[in-house]
């Protein structure tokens, strides 16, 4: 166990008084929680900060700090004295160190853990001494798919570390793998929740469950919102103008798409049901956005025809400039 | 290790109670009462015991741990409340509008 100077966390002298433990912490706090912070860091500062202010915050457990930790570096390897670890025993299970099976050793534990047992509010370890039902921590995680599993569905073998806790209410890190089969239809920033697949609940308590965010990987030609895609078309000029019939890439294979004539660039062409499958059933639509794109390279014929078509033409793309600004 | 679990949606279709509600939030029923009537949640419309829309459950416990973690008052708690699921509104849009720019070609 490394030792944490939870005043220089709060960036607070040693002697500060317990109001201005609880201003420093509420600052960091909202600074730094990892639900209001965009700092990939925060969550890691925010369990440092969170950590020291819930024994910091607590009388008995901050004297027990002070009176353990004087003389310690940050980071410095953290031997509590002898007597510590009977006293940590006999807190959390009654027992004398080594009972109840598993070796134990304070390498496994969180300073943090150390005053669990003492003052007003105690750990989840400690309280899980006590016989208490308590019910298994619920966990968060991304998952990244590609639209082409969000649309097909998939199946995701996810790789995490869960707490578990011993009848003495020690907690190690259990590595868990959870196989979890995600249905056709995800969509960026969509939840789901995997029942009892979180952390194991303590003395018979319910186990948790596992909520995961889906996001999905930007693709190459569709973005998605919600369960419609928009792609972009690209149509060369006489294309536009006279109406085709082009091929369109979607999710389930090409289709034909016909362009009517005079269509306009930033035209949305709806492709019914080509869009990712919904949860009450049905689809969501595929949108065609024309752009109209000229040949970078021009032959000498093509210049040509265009010259040719821009004489015989008499269409003023910018009539609406002269007539102050209204089309038509 | 061979099972394999089915992931159930949190959408705006389906629905969890105030029980299933309180639980995933660690939220007593009562506060969650109160938060409806500060408008900060809105029940579904069905008959019986309130139902609460699936996709409110992420947003409720992320009040809840901003509530622990920063001793929130339950006013406060609604505020939060209102303008999570206001960044949520903003996000969908955000996506509607960059989903709608087409990416010009050279």
């Amino acid at each position: 166990m490394k030792y944490k100077d939870y005043y220089a966390i709060l960036g607070v002298e040693r002697g500060a008084s317990a109001d201005e433990i609880k201003k420093a912490y509420r600052k960091l706090a909202q600074k730094y929680h990892p639900d209001v912070t965009k700092d990939p860091k925060g969550e890691e500062k925010f369990k440092d900060i969170a950590e020291a202010y819930q024994t910091l915050k607590d009388a008995e457990k901050r004297a027990a700090y002070d009176q353990l930790g004087s003389g310690y570096q940050p980071g410095q390897d953290f031997r509590p004295p002898p007597d510590w670890e009977k006293q940590f025993h006999e807190r959390h299970a009654g027992a004398a160190p080594g009972a109840g099976g598993g070796a134990f050793s304070f390498d496994d534990i969180d300073l943090s853990d150390l005053f669990g047992g003492l003052g007003a509010r105690a750990g989840r370890g400690a309280r899980a001494g006590a016989k208490m039902r308590i019910p298994g921590e619920d966990f968060e995680v991304t998952v990244h798919l590609s639209l082409e599993d969000a649309y097909h569905g998939t199946q995701v073998e996810l790789n995490l570390g869960m707490p578990e806790y011993d009848e003495q209410g020690r907690m190690r890190q259990v590595p868990k793998t959870i196989k979890a089969r995600i249905p056709k239809g995800a969509t960026d920033g969509q939840r789901l929740r995997l029942r009892g697949q979180g952390g194991k609940g303590i003395n018979g308590g319910p186990d948790g469950d596992l909520y995961l965010n889906i996001v999905l990987h930007p693709h190459a030609l569709f973005r998605p919102d919600g369960h419609d895609l928009y792609l972009d078309l690209p149509l060369a000029p006489w294309e536009a103008a006279l109406g085709a019939t082009v091929e369109v890439p979607t999710l389930s294979g090409a289709v034909n798409l016909k362009i009517p004539p005079g269509t306009a660039a930033g035209r949305k062409l709806r492709l019914a049901k080509k869009g990712l499958p919904k949860p009450g059933g049905g689809e969501g639509d595929l949108y065609a956005i024309v752009q109209i794109v000229n040949p970078t390279v021009l032959s000498e014929r093509e210049r040509e025809l265009f010259r040719e078509l821009g004489a015989a033409s008499h269409f003023d793309p910018r009539g609406h400039f002269a007539r102050g600004g209204s089309h038509g | 290790m061979a099972d394999i679990d089915e992931a159930a949606w949190l959408h705006a279709e389906a629905q969890v109670t105030i029980v299933e509600l309180a639980r995933a939030s660690g939220l007593p029923e009562e506060l969650l009462r109160e938060l409806v009537e500060y408008g900060a949640l809105e029940p579904a419309p069905e008959e019986g015991d309130w139902c609460f829309r699936a996709d409110c459950v992420v947003r409720v416990r992320t009040a809840a741990r901003l509530r622990n973690d920063l001793e929130l008052e339950t006013p406060a708690l609604a505020l939060v409340l209102s303008f999570l699921e206001r960044i949520q509104k903003l996000e969908a849009q955000v996506r509607h509008l960059h989903a709608q720019l087409a990416v010009p070609r050279r």
